[in-house]
């Protein structure tokens, strides 16, 4: 049944099928995100209560359910690797993990930009603020290990085991609007059932998550192709695609 | 359109500086990043160029040593 899946475990394959992949991948990020985000600063009604400050919502929640989305990514590649020895899952993971942090960190950014004016601070050890700053923590411990073996199998077993033991915190920070009644609101898009939003304000967000979402890919795929050259550079294979590289680039030099 | 000018836009109902606080700081992390992946890759490809160029020339001296080692007792015997 996984069998069409045996070929993309070969690194050769998946690095030009993510090359073939990126093209694609980048002029869907770049339309969704310019509708989304035109749509959502320009077009999109204003919040009755909170104004015109609403619209960081267009770029916090997507960050926010990105970020823990990268994680759980991470996660699964981990656990790949752990079980089945599965090396491109390693390399997988140590692309995630950058990404997974800038994403953090724009939810927290964004989140503090946002409640200073309508909570009148930039932060407060509030349940959902504190996990969130917990998985930025998580995250740079991941890169801090991934980059602090030379050898990269080492370094993505190490990775791997914190990134497993750091799982518990996704249920955390996804519950803990209901755990604890502190400051941050309750879910508004990904209650079960209808969202609790008007339609007119929800289509520029999907667009917005679903632009955000097709970046991830796109950033994820560069740092993959990166670490599978890093991981497999004594293999003939990347022996000949350098050295064609270094020719193209001579021959446009010489241009 | 929300808004009625330019001016109105940038404003954002006086929220703007949060508002555009927000877009900025996403803007230039995400740019950074994206920057930061693209140069990592050609980083990595000229990385290994320059260590195969340096086994190449390694290899290529070996030879050349071995050759001239072995040219030299023919040189003595004549």
């Amino acid at each position: 049944m996984w069998k069409w899946l045996h070929p993309y475990a070969n690194p050769e394959v998946s690095y030009h099928f993510t090359g073939k992949l990126l093209p694609w991948l980048s002029t869907l990020a770049t339309l969704f995100l310019s509708i989304g985000i035109i749509w959502a600063l320009a077009f999109a009604p204003a919040d009755y209560q909170q104004g015109d400050s609403f619209r960081i919502f267009y770029i916090h929640v997507p960050a926010a359910s990105l970020s823990m989305g990268i994680y759980l990514g991470m996660a699964i590649a981990a656990f790949t690797s752990m079980v089945w020895q599965f090396k491109l899952a390693d390399a997988s993971a140590a692309a995630m993990a950058p990404v997974g942090a800038v994403f953090t960190a724009i939810a927290l950014i964004t989140g503090a930009a946002w409640g200073k004016p309508m909570w009148g601070t930039w932060w407060i050890w509030d349940a959902r603020l504190t996990s969130e700053l917990i998985l930025l923590f998580l995250y740079l411990g991941v890169i801090a290990l991934h980059s602090a073996f030379e050898d990269k199998n080492l370094a993505g077993k190490a990775a791997g085991i914190l990134t497993l033991v750091g799982v518990i915190n996704l249920p955390i920070i996804k519950y803990s609007v209901e755990w604890w009644n502190t400051l941050h609101q309750g879910s508004t898009v990904s209650k079960l059932g209808k969202p609790s939003m008007s339609v007119d304000m929800l289509w520029p967000f999907l667009f917005c998550f679903l632009g955000f979402a097709l970046l991830v890919g796109v950033i994820i795929c560069i740092r993959f192709r990166s670490e599978i050259l890093t991981r497999n550079s004594i293999r003939p294979w990347v022996r000949t695609l350098v050295s064609a590289h270094l020719t193209q680039e001579k021959n446009n030099a010489v241009r | 359109m929300q808004f009625d000018s330019f001016s109105a836009f940038l404003n954002m109902g006086g929220y703007g500086f949060y508002v555009w606080l927000s877009f900025g700081v996403s803007t230039a992390l995400l740019a950074g990043l994206i920057f930061s992946s693209i140069t990592n890759h050609t980083k990595v490809i000229k990385d290994i160029a320059t260590r195969q160029q340096r086994e190449d020339k390694l290899r290529q001296v070996r030879k050349d040593r071995k050759n001239s080692k072995n040219n030299e007792p023919k040189e003595e015997n004549q």
